[in-house]
């Protein structure tokens, strides 16, 4: 880790301030990915603005058919929250299989929008329960926020204060782990919602994306038959070590079924 | 048997320490004025070195010093070792090329060590480390072994042609060739054994402090044998004489045969300490463990299996070639030759074997002993043979192997190793009774009912532990005896200190070493101390790897206690007046056979050191025994292990389903530990088999050097494994012991494999069996289609 400076601000407007002011500022959520990326010395930011202190960020409520999640709520009170697994099951599912229990214990789902790591798992289900995202500037939708690997709408200094998600009439997430590093390789997140079928894939790209062929199949007939001839194509799909983009192509269909059929129950 | 004794399972007495944090690790050492070193890697698998300018990393709140290797030259101190010399085919020895501890000139792999920077603080260090400018001129590199022996490729060391260090044999030519030649079926495959990275718990350390009132260097190391890292480091690496260094292994948190070696990190931080005049230490980071700890396996393999019309095995050939890195570590060329080919016989009557090894540098961490150590490629090698062979027959593979066991003992292979004992077919038996071995074809039909794919394979696995008879292994090329000592020391008021050149690195040996002297000598086991790991404590020792501290190091101990016990007795003789013929030692009391007489251990250990009542000019007083064994044979623990799994078409992921293991290790003291060690054992062979993988990149950058990419087995990718025993005593040591640390790896990957090319009905699978592979194979005739 190279030096920095810490922060610990008790106001949004204060957290505003001191990026504003800083040379080469990051604010920090919960850290799971902005700590071992400091420990493994790649990245070196001038000030760590911790909006940890925060309280206000941090809270669930449920009202008029939307689950309103604060920005520095950790992923294991979403996975526990009563409301969220009554309102919407398959969002306290996928908190709930996120890294490992300190991962849960400390990550945000603010900070993993805002990262929005290829691989990380609430971009899908931002986007397939066409969630907005509330910030210190405006409200952003779903469809706009990714906008690339690791790259989102947000301007530099702004904030995420809050994900607001439609209750679905239906909704699951199925992944494929990577196998060494447990993210996921292919996580796709259907959700029948009031404006249509919405499938989002995460994992296979450089960005989270919807997969419109599906959306229409499942839109005729939400069933896994449905999508289980569709055949994505591997084109602009990640490739590594673990996966080809052909098999992670098959994998969205594969992982596609299997949400159908958990939504389906 | 005793609530503590030989068969016994208490609970091991230093997991207290262990899990309440109070462990005693290298990095929990600190020394008055210590200071902390980073040391500079290079990026590049090969480049020449031109000029390295520390005047900036100098320049740096901190730091104390910068070294490179040519201050090392010029304090005299020489290169790393292999401490075994392995003859090539045309009688030539084995082609070495220098190993500096800091590079000399050029780097030969990534993470190879250039210079180190001592400073104040380790942060300080490493801020430094990035400082020190090197001036690399990049080389062309091969990371493939196949490919080094190319024509064209580049050269790791100039001096050696086409990357060979050996082309070795092993076996009797003549009677293979006639064989094949007159064989009614050929059976062959072609056979990747991967490259493993070790990934102990705790990664190495090392802390280097220099006395300069009395001129002694002490090394605080993360040591299988200390002793063995003493002898290296003062006669071959020219450190200090042998008696003005001691080597400390304290509390360590697994070898699997990584930290049998000697390392550049802890030969620099002994030189340096008295070099800078203050204590340098030195600890790993996880990054440094993937790049720097010597890596395991990666063998490429033509075998052949000769059969004769009755399929009754009547040759093997083998033909090998072993990635050996880019240095020679300190047993590198032991592992791919004498710990390899000589089990190549596995369980099998075999007339005739034939085996070429050529050893073979790269760009790339050295390769040297990794649990099993040359043993699992063998077991791999003829489990997956054998294998085919009966399917090629058609034949159940169990029947066929039952048709080729060894039957009668002892049994001389044609590849050394004489076999002393065993049972193969009752472990075989009990293997698949337990995993029902006949209801597999009613759950394979389950399975493929539901879309799954179910196979089953077996592995009927031989390995030779307990290395060794210290004549024959100097015979094959080793440069060290393989005895073991042991010293017991009984205190005046009977408990009692045993000093053994074993080393436990998570075996659990203050444990199972105190159940042998509580068994023997009838005391509690809270009145025994096992004390190991320094050389100042400890006469001397050869360390633990190999699964030798139970027949080879607990045989010193029994021998030691055999000299207590006798003149113990003397000692209660004279005590209760009688002949020493007639004392008769039990349970802790020594008896006058035939009378009420009887003495206590302690009270006759009270005696010996009070020496009041026997003729101290007849007998010594005290009671302190010492002994070197030198064991008469390896020792062959065997078994069978089944693996069944069920194949998910649709992702390629495989479940284990079942896993049997039915293992003979002789005698066994801890049973709890041992199902530990073989728990261990086959979460590390089915890590080989589905998960593990070192790749480099073309150009030698190690694509595998995190978690986040090289696949560590879990809890969840393993089954409950039922576990079984079957028993031979081994007639080669006075306990009948065996040893188990390395089974579960040597024998898990072809079983795991073997269930899976029978799941899938192909003809060969290289490990590891990763979802997309195995998805592909599953998926074959519908994907050349599209």
């Amino acid at each position: 880790m190279y030096q920095f400076a810490y922060h610990r601000p008790g106001s949004l407007a204060e957290a505003e301030k001191l990026f504003s002011a800083a040379e080469d500022p990051k604010f920090m959520s919960g850290g799971q990915t902005l700590i071992p990326t400091l420990k493994q010395r790649l990245a070196s930011p001038s000030d760590i603005i911790d909006l940890g202190g925060l309280k206000d960020l941090a809270g669930i409520s449920v009202a008029d058919g939307v689950v309103t999640i604060g920005a520095a709520t950790r992923h294991a009170d979403v996975a526990s929250s009563a409301e969220v697994r009554k309102a919407i099951p398959a969002l306290a599912d996928l908190a709930g299989w996120i890294g490992d229990p300190l991962v849960r214990h400390r990550g945000t789902i603010g900070g993993s929008i805002a990262n929005a790591d290829p691989s990380a798992d609430y971009p899908a289900a931002v986007v397939a329960l066409n969630a907005t995202v509330h910030t210190t500037r405006r409200t952003i939708a779903a469809d706009d926020f990714f906008t690339g690997m690791f790259e989102t709408a947000l301007h530099t200094g702004e904030i995420v204060t809050k994900i607001a998600f439609p209750v679905a009439a239906q909704a699951a997430y199925e992944k494929f782990r990577n196998p060494a590093s447990r993210y996921a390789m292919v996580g796709v997140f259907v959700a029948r919602t009031a404006g249509g079928v919405r499938v989002a894939v995460t994992g296979a790209a450089p960005s989270v994306f919807r997969q419109e062929a599906m959306e229409a199949a499942l839109g005729k007939s939400f069933t896994p038959d449905a999508v289980a001839g569709i055949k994505v194509s591997p084109d602009g799909l990640n490739a590594d070590l673990h996966a080809s983009a052909e098999y992670r192509a098959h994998l969205v269909t594969v992982m596609a079924k299997r949400a159908v059929a958990r939504a389906n129950g | 048997m005793t609530a503590t004794g030989i068969g016994a399972s208490p609970r091991r007495k230093e997991d207290f320490r262990f899990i309440t944090g109070k462990g005693n690790y290298t990095d929990d050492i600190n020394r008055a004025g210590q200071t902390f070193a980073c040391f500079v890697r290079s990026p590049h698998a090969h480049a020449t070195i031109g000029r390295i300018d520390a005047a900036a990393a100098l320049a740096m709140p901190g730091v104390v010093a910068v070294l490179t290797g040519q201050d090392m030259a010029d304090d005299g101190i020489g290169g790393l070792i292999c401490g075994w010399m392995v003859h090539s085919k045309d009688g030539s020895p084995m082609k070495a090329g220098p190993h500096p501890a800091l590079a000399q000139g050029k780097v030969r792999y990534c993470g190879d060590c250039v210079a180190v920077v001592i400073a104040e603080s380790y942060a300080q260090a490493k801020d430094a480390a990035e400082a020190v400018a090197v001036d690399y001129h990049p080389l062309a590199a091969v990371v493939d072994a196949k490919a080094a022996l190319g024509p064209d490729a580049p050269l790791v060391h100039d001096e050696i042609a086409h990357n060979m260090v050996f082309d070795w044999e092993l076996g009797n030519y003549k009677e293979t060739v006639d064989a094949f030649t007159a064989a009614a079926k050929v059976v062959s495959l072609d056979i990747v054994n991967n490259r493993l990275i070790p990934n102990a718990m705790e990664p190495r350390a090392a802390i280097g402090d220099y006395d300069s009132g009395t001129g002694i260097h002490t090394l605080y190391t993360t040591s299988q044998n200390p002793h063995v890292a003493r002898l290296v480091l003062s006669a071959f690496i020219g450190i200090a004489p042998e008696h003005k260094l001691r080597v400390i292994a304290p509390d360590v948190g697994g070898g699997f045969g990584s930290k049998i070696f000697i390392y550049a990190e802890e030969t620099v931080c002994v030189w340096a300490a008295r070099r800078v005049g203050r204590p340098v230490k030195w600890t790993g980071e996880r990054s440094e463990s993937f790049l720097s700890d010597a890596h395991g396996r990666d063998h490429h393999t033509h075998a052949a299996l000769a059969l004769d019309a009755g399929g009754r095995i009547t040759g093997l050939r083998v033909k090998t070639i072993a990635n050996l890195g880019a240095y020679l570590s300190t047993f590198a060329s032991s592992v791919p030759t004498y710990l390899y080919a000589t089990l190549l016989s596995g369980q099998y009557d075999i007339p005739a074997i034939y085996a070429e090894v050529q050893g073979v540098y790269t760009h790339t961490a050295p390769v040297d002993a990794y649990r099993g150590a040359g043993r699992p490629e063998a077991t791999f090698v003829v489990e997956r043979i054998v294998e085919e062979a009966a399917r090629q027959l058609g034949e159940d593979p169990a029947e066929f192997r039952r048709r080729n066991f060894i039957r009668s003992f002892p049994h001389q292979t044609p590849v050394i190793m004489a076999y002393d004992i065993g049972d193969y077919e009752a472990s075989l038996d009990k293997a698949m009774q337990l995993i029902d071995y006949d209801g597999f074809p009613g759950r394979r039909r389950a399975s493929e009912a539901a879309g799954k794919r179910r196979g089953i394979g077996l592995s009927t696995y031989i390995e030779a532990c307990g290395i060794a008879p210290s004549a024959a292994v100097g015979s094959l090329g080793a440069g060290v005896g393989l005895w073991e000592s042991a010293e017991v020391r009984v205190n005046p008021t009977g408990s009692v200190e045993v000093l053994t050149g074993s080393h436990s690195h998570g075996q659990g040996h203050e444990t199972t070493f105190a159940q042998l002297v509580s068994e023997r000598l009838g005391v509690p086991l809270e009145n025994v101390e096992i004390v190991h790991g320094d050389t100042d404590k400890v006469q001397f020792g050869m360390g633990t790897y190999g699964s030798r501290s139970g027949a080879v190091g607990m045989s010193a101990i029994a021998k030691a206690l055999d000299k207590v016990e006798a003149k113990a007795k003397k000692i209660a003789a004279h005590l209760m007046e009688a002949a020493p013929g007639d004392i008769e030692f039990k349970d802790g009391r020594f008896t006058v056979a035939g009378t009420d007489k009887s003495l206590t251990f302690p009270e006759v250990s009270l005696a010996a050191y009070v020496g009041h009542k026997f003729p101290t000019s007849e007998i010594e007083p005290g009671l302190k025994e010492s002994a070197f064994y030198d064991p008469l044979n390896f020792t062959f623990p065997a078994g069978c292990h089944i693996c069944e799994v069920e194949i998910d078409p649709d992702t390629g992921v495989v479940r284990i389903e079942r896993f049997v293991a039915v293992d003979d290790f002789g005698v066994i003291i801890n049973p709890m530990i041992v199902e530990g060690q073989v728990h261990g054992g086959i979460a590390q062979g089915i890590g080989q088999a589905l998960l593990e993988h070192g790749i480099y990149s073309e150009d030698g950058q190690l694509l595998t050097g995190s978690f986040m990419d090289y696949t560590m087995p879990r809890a969840g990718d393993l089954p409950s494994f039922q576990l079984g025993l079957t028993t031979t005593r081994c007639p080669s040591n006075p306990l009948g012991m065996k040893g188990c640390g390395e089974a579960g790896a040597i024998a898990a990957p072809p079983a795991v494999i073997n269930a899976i090319t029978d799941a899938l009905q192909i003809r060969d699978f290289a490990m590891p069996a990763t979802p997309e592979r195995v998805w592909r194979a599953a998926n074959a005739v519908a994907l050349a289609a599209e």
